[in-house]
């Protein structure tokens, strides 16, 4: 097997192990929209960072995190529909990101790579990037799931209960941008939301409790990076597409499972 | 005696150019039942929320004892399908480990809101009812000086209206605590109310429940049918509280009668 192979399923796996967490708080907050918007975001990031000679990474963190605090506030200040302002931020980011991009050589960027994906341009180290990212966002994750929990069934009683609430919003939100900055990577801006919420969605009708289907989403998505990466390879594919694509199937096999053989 | 667990002087809440509420005093005591009354849109809720800083005050001042622990029941429990969360679980969230209910305890409160047989269920498949005795499990659990309910017997039919305020009642005996209560219905109002505040926007009466039925902005607020319900209540108050100390059900007209 070839090393850029490896790199890739290794990549692949780690993003998709964080993605089953944060996927499954994505999908019991109705996030599903809110994250296409930042992930759209990601593109005017790309175009940000070749633009400052920064980071792209960073830049794609920086401009989803300046995005969801606009976001979090417009929804707040409630002066237009919520679904309607995260239309109209989501694809006038995407333009803006695009049309931004258009500026520089087209010879020098990989656009399709940033839509949808390159996952076997991956080198070893954006690997150690991806690593460090998703094993920080990993023990976020995990220290502070009881608040983000208790935040997720009720964001009152969290209150009440003393649990500090905006911080725990933005911190997901903080989450979710860097999730999606080195998922870019794999799946592309189109496709990363789909990353997230559909492995969570396929856990949801086999869990009896959160940590379950948080668990069970990261293993459905390991498997889909699995099977898309062998799809690709064997098929000459592309790869983001074709995880996505296994991910959607296992999702359809297991919400026609006949419901005895689910658990309880 | 009792004393004050939580005051609010001039309380104001102002939203865009309206007054949800205005110049409200307000004062909760340990071991009393307090319950607010008013119409809908008489700004109940905010007057809670506020109390419960949940959302920000225009005019006032609210003033808590140090290390004041309230135990909230919101008006209803939205929970996406999405979720997987048994009643266990869900109890569980609202634990904390400064405040360990003792086992004892834990089996009493457990027992007395009918939770025990509802712990491996979804909470999505409960009922009205056994949302709201586990949201009221929920509150308890903190061992809260203040026990906020806003509507606690929303979406409850009759017969679990009555013993849910028995059981808030029993409650507020285990832990001492003091209740802050929100109602809309005139109809069925407890027994064991220590104050009525009526509320449209600014506090039109507050006291005694009997006090307060013979107020007339009383009258005024809810009409002479809505007033008599509620002085109805009182007299059947006095008539069975003593013998049975039952909570009465306005509707009961006619069983007063006989009795």
């Amino acid at each position: 097997m070839a090393d850029f192979l490896l790199w890739a399923w290794l990549g692949g796996l780690m993003i998709a192990a964080i993605a089953g967490p944060l996927g499954s708080f994505m999908v019991w907050r109705r996030m599903a929209y809110f994250g296409d918007t930042l992930a759209h975001a990601a593109l005017l990031g790309v175009a940000l960072g070749l633009l400052l000679q920064v980071n792209i990474s960073l830049a794609v963190v920086l401009v989803c995190l300046l995005l969801a605090l606009l976001l979090s506030t417009l929804m707040h200040t409630r002066i237009i529909a919520t679904d309607t302002l995260l239309g109209i931020l989501s694809h006038a980011s995407l333009s803006l990101g695009l049309v931004s991009l258009s500026i520089f050589d087209h010879q020098s960027i990989d656009l399709m790579g940033f839509l949808f994906g390159d996952l076997l341009a991956i080198g070893k180290q954006d690997l150690t990037w991806i690593a460090l990212s998703c094993g920080l966002a990993l023990v976020v994750l995990v220290r502070l799931w009881r608040p983000l929990l208790a935040i997720t069934v009720n964001e009152e009683l969290a209150q009440v209960e003393g649990i500090n609430v905006a911080l725990m919003r933005t911190l997901l939100m903080l989450l979710v941008a860097v999730v999606i900055a080195v998922a870019m990577k794999v799946v592309g801006v189109l496709l990363i939301t789909s990353l997230l919420i559909i492995p969570a969605a396929a856990a949801r009708r086999l869990s009896n409790s959160p940590e379950q289907m948080a668990v069970l989403a990261s293993l459905l998505g390991m498997l889909a990076v699995t099977g898309g990466l062998a799809l690709s390879w064997f098929y000459d594919t592309p790869t983001g597409p074709s995880i996505v694509l296994i991910a959607s199937a296992l999702f359809f096999v297991l919400f026609t499972f006949p419901r005895s053989f689910r658990s309880s | 005696m009792s004393d004050v667990l939580l005051k609010a002087t001039n309380l104001g809440v102002k939203r865009g150019k309206r007054w949800l509420i205005k110049d409200v005093n307000i004062s909760l005591e340990a071991g009393q039942i307090t319950t607010v009354i008013g119409p809908n849109g008489a700004g109940k809720s905010t007057l809670v929320r506020s109390l419960l800083q949940l959302i920000s005050t225009t005019s006032g001042e609210i003033s808590a004892i140090k290390g004041l622990r309230i135990g909230y029941m919101p008006q209803k429990l939205k929970l996406e399908d999405t979720l997987p969360l048994t009643v266990s679980r869900f109890l569980d969230l609202g634990l904390h480990k400064e405040y360990q209910l003792s086992p004892q305890l834990w089996h009493s409160l457990l027992h007395e809101c009918r939770v025990e047989k509802l712990l491996e269920r979804p909470m999505q498949q409960l009922s009205g009812g056994e949302t709201q005795r586990v949201l009221l499990l929920r509150a308890l659990l903190r061992k809260p000086h203040l026990l906020v309910l806003d509507e606690p017997v929303q979406g409850v039919d009759v017969t679990g209206q009555v013993s849910l305020y028995n059981l808030i009642v029993q409650v507020r005996d285990i832990l001492g605590c003091g209740i802050l209560m929100v109602s809309h219905d005139l109809h069925l109002v407890m027994a064991a109310t220590d104050q009525v505040i009526c509320l449209n926007q600014h506090i039109c009466c507050s006291g005694h429940p009997e006090q307060v039925s013979q107020d007339p902005a009383f009258t005024n607020l809810f009409g002479p049918q809505g007033a008599g319900n509620l002085a109805l209540y009182n007299h059947q108050h006095n008539h069975h509280h003593t013998s049975h100390g039952e909570i009465i059900v306005g509707e009961h007209h006619e069983d007063c009668n006989h009795g």
